[in-house]
């Protein structure tokens, strides 16, 4: 019985993962609806915004006003985005942009460490961080602060739907991820929308970067880590929030499983294949997330919920 | 003036379809090649030699392979670091379990370990394109590193996990290990580097890389015209990982000394993904230029921090580094998306109208 307590478990610490990383690939999404750019440097935003805020709070600033003045940073680089690059690109093929943004990402990185400098910071806003242990005996383990980055993640997405579905500027940002020319025909300008999106977006990436900051403490080296958010994009499909909801909690609770049930499998394969023992088969967590993207893409190219692509001559 | 195209009379077919048209590119490239074997060897020291240079050219092999798949076919990789371990991981195989093979043996043979290695991770490709091939290509990446590390076979059950590089000699000098100089191994790898590029080049003149090249500006309307997208894109994979395990298996057996992956991380990747970008993509040239100009900027830099005397930490230097890369990356796909390799174009067209423009 109490093996089904550990799968429940690690079900569940998995899907925790995956809010985590769904809150990353919301980014993604967000800007790739309103401007048809998938900004490869949603993770390093993530870390600088996470930076910016930890830097002001070492400070000595409360944590509100630390918020703040991050949310404004967010917003500048927004505008410096669209002002310095986003301007120069358009009606550029997609993929020219998609490189352009993996240099944004670099000199972000270099930007943020260079400000900020490169050491691990502790982040410690007061997410509660204690266990709760349920079923019989306790043998099940929930950790409190999985469960609070959980209703986070869910609170935002659902005022996300709610801004994009019931405001003013959601119903443009809408109509500009359906058609830019018709968008613009309309008199919706284009060049705003995509400030506002890759502001959300760096409000998105503030959320996120504060809850991973708190778990892991704040470093660029997560920003591998935070390239997972890609398969979890890809699983899901670019256009749809659901979907990358949904994708990440199926590749959260893939990796766990996998790390936890199938590198042991693995490990004895390979030690009956060679006769050999002390194989440690550990860390499949680390490229599980895209080889399931990889054959999930092979049976369905737009994802789980993306647009199906029609191609034309 | 010194550069015309006016007056040179083509008689011939074979004339006609030479890789140099005109006697001037001719002259240059053979003299450049002519340069790199015979007065840089006897001018350059041990430092130049062996650690600028030699590293410069297998990275320069490394960009000529992504160069093919994302310059000439379209397709965007970010696991060209992982093409290059399989090279490494490889070629460290068949030189310590097949000992009599010969050394330039062992390498096109991990090249081609690469290249079969490639061709797996290609499959997407048929159904995926743009960035979500990029984002499959990092299963590669990260997939293929981790099973180089934590598989002990591949590195023949060595405790340490990074065994060292087997010497091994041609002609009875020693070319790769530690104990080689560094003058013979720039020679055997400028030779790689020199026969590679020339397979290249010819490769996207011909039949191959005109599908390539169809295949990469419309895949739809490439197929009605009659090309087969997979043997297509599979041979853009296949010859790309070729070069990138060949690049791999130099940087192991001759820069480093030691096969480990930690040389070959998404780092790696992102570096030579840039040195395609600036160099220019669809350019064999551009891919020498490119990796030349990433690999020396950091030295560079760090040069000019000491001469200068500023007070900079290496870790500031480092992030210094990181931000001019990304600007860089931004301002040549604006300013000039053909890189290098067009601004050497601009230089050569400047050049015929010289000192007369009209």
């Amino acid at each position: 019985m109490s093996e089904f307590w550990f799968f429940l478990e690690v079900l569940l610490s998995g899907m925790f993962a995956g809010t985590m990383y769904a809150l990353v690939a919301l980014g993604f999404v967000l800007i790739f609806k309103a401007s048809g750019v998938f900004n490869f440097a949603q993770g390093t935003m993530v870390l600088f915004a996470a930076l910016c805020f930890v830097g002001f709070l070492e400070m000595g600033l409360p944590i509100a006003v630390a918020g703040i003045i991050s949310i404004g940073i967010m917003i500048a680089w927004a505008f410096a985005v669209e002002r310095l690059v986003l301007r120069h690109l358009v009606n550029q093929a997609p993929i020219i942009l998609f490189m352009a943004t993996i240099g944004i990402s670099f000199f972000l990185e270099g930007f943020g460490e260079f400000i900020w400098g490169g050491d691990v910071h502790p982040l410690d806003i007061g997410i509660p961080n204690g266990a709760w242990f349920v079923g019989p005996e306790g043998v099940m383990l929930i950790d409190q602060f999985d469960l609070s980055a959980a209703v986070i993640a869910g609170v935002l997405v659902l005022s996300l739907a709610l801004f994009f579905h019931y405001t003013r500027i959601g119903r443009a940002l809408r109509a500009v991820a359906d058609d830019h020319q018709a968008a613009l025909s309309v008199g919706i300008p284009l060049n705003r929308i995509w400030v506002i999106v890759w502001s959300v977006a760096g409000f998105v990436a503030l959320v996120a970067g504060i809850i991973w900051g708190s778990r892991l403490g704040v470093q660029f080296a997560l920003s591998i880590v935070a390239l997972k958010a890609l398969p979890v994009l890809i699983l899901g499909g670019f256009t749809s929030v659901p979907g990358a909801i949904i994708g990440g909690l199926i590749i959260g609770t893939g990796e766990k499983m996998a790390e936890i049930y199938g590198a042991p499998a693995m490990e004895s394969l390979v030690t009956a294949l060679s006769g050999t023992d002390s194989v440690s088969l550990g860390g499949v967590e680390e490229w599980f997330a895209y080889v399931i993207a990889m054959f999930f893409l092979l049976f369905r190219p737009q994802g789980l919920f993306g647009e199906r692509i029609i191609e034309r001559v | 003036m010194f550069y015309r195209e006016a007056g040179i009379y083509k008689t011939s077919y074979a004339a006609d379809q030479a890789l140099f048209r005109i006697p001037l590119d001719r002259i240059f490239v053979i003299g450049l090649i002519a340069v790199a074997y015979v007065v840089v060897p006897m001018v350059g020291n041990q430092y130049w030699l062996g650690s600028i240079l030699l590293p410069a050219l297998i990275l320069s092999i490394a960009a000529l392979g992504l160069n093919i798949l994302t310059g000439y076919c379209g397709q965007v990789s970010l696991g060209t670091g992982a093409f290059m371990a399989a090279g490494a991981y490889m070629a460290y195989k068949f030189a310590t379990n097949v000992t009599w093979l010969p050394i330039p043996v062992v390498i096109v043979l991990g090249g081609l370990c690469a290249a079969a290695i490639g061709v797996a991770f290609g499959l997407p490709s048929l159904r995926i394109k743009g960035f979500y091939l990029a984002v499959t290509t990092l299963a590669a990446q990260f997939f293929l590193l981790w099973l180089f590390q934590k598989v002990p076979w591949f590195v023949n059950y060595s405790m340490s996990g990074v065994p060292t590089a087997p010497p091994r000699e041609i002609f009875g000098v020693l070319v790769t290990g530690a104990e080689a100089t560094p003058a013979a191994r720039y020679i055997f790898v400028l030779t790689f580097a020199v026969i590679l590029a020339l397979i290249a080049a010819n490769l996207v003149r011909g039949r191959i890389g005109r599908t390539w090249m169809a295949i990469r500006d419309m895949d739809i309307a490439a197929e009605l015209i009659g090309i087969k997208p997979l043997n297509t894109k599979l041979s853009a994979f296949a010859v790309s990982s070729f070069y990138c395990g060949v690049a791999g298996a130099l940087w192991s057996f001759c820069y480093i000394n030691t096969v480990e992956s930690s040389a070959f991380d998404i780092f790696r990747s992102f570096m030579i993904l840039f040195m395609v970008i600036v160099g220019g993509l669809g350019s064999v040239m551009g891919s020498f230029l490119g990796a030349f100009f990433i690999f020396l900027l950091p030295i560079a830099l760090n040069n000019a921090a000491t001469t200068f005397g500023l007070p900079i930490a290496t870790e500031t230097i480092t992030h210094i580094e990181f931000m001019v890369f990304g600007g860089l990356i931004v301002f040549f796909l604006i300013v000039e998306p053909h890189g290098l390799a067009r601004l050497w174009q601009i230089a050569k067209e400047k050049l015929r109208l010289w000192p007369f423009p009209y």
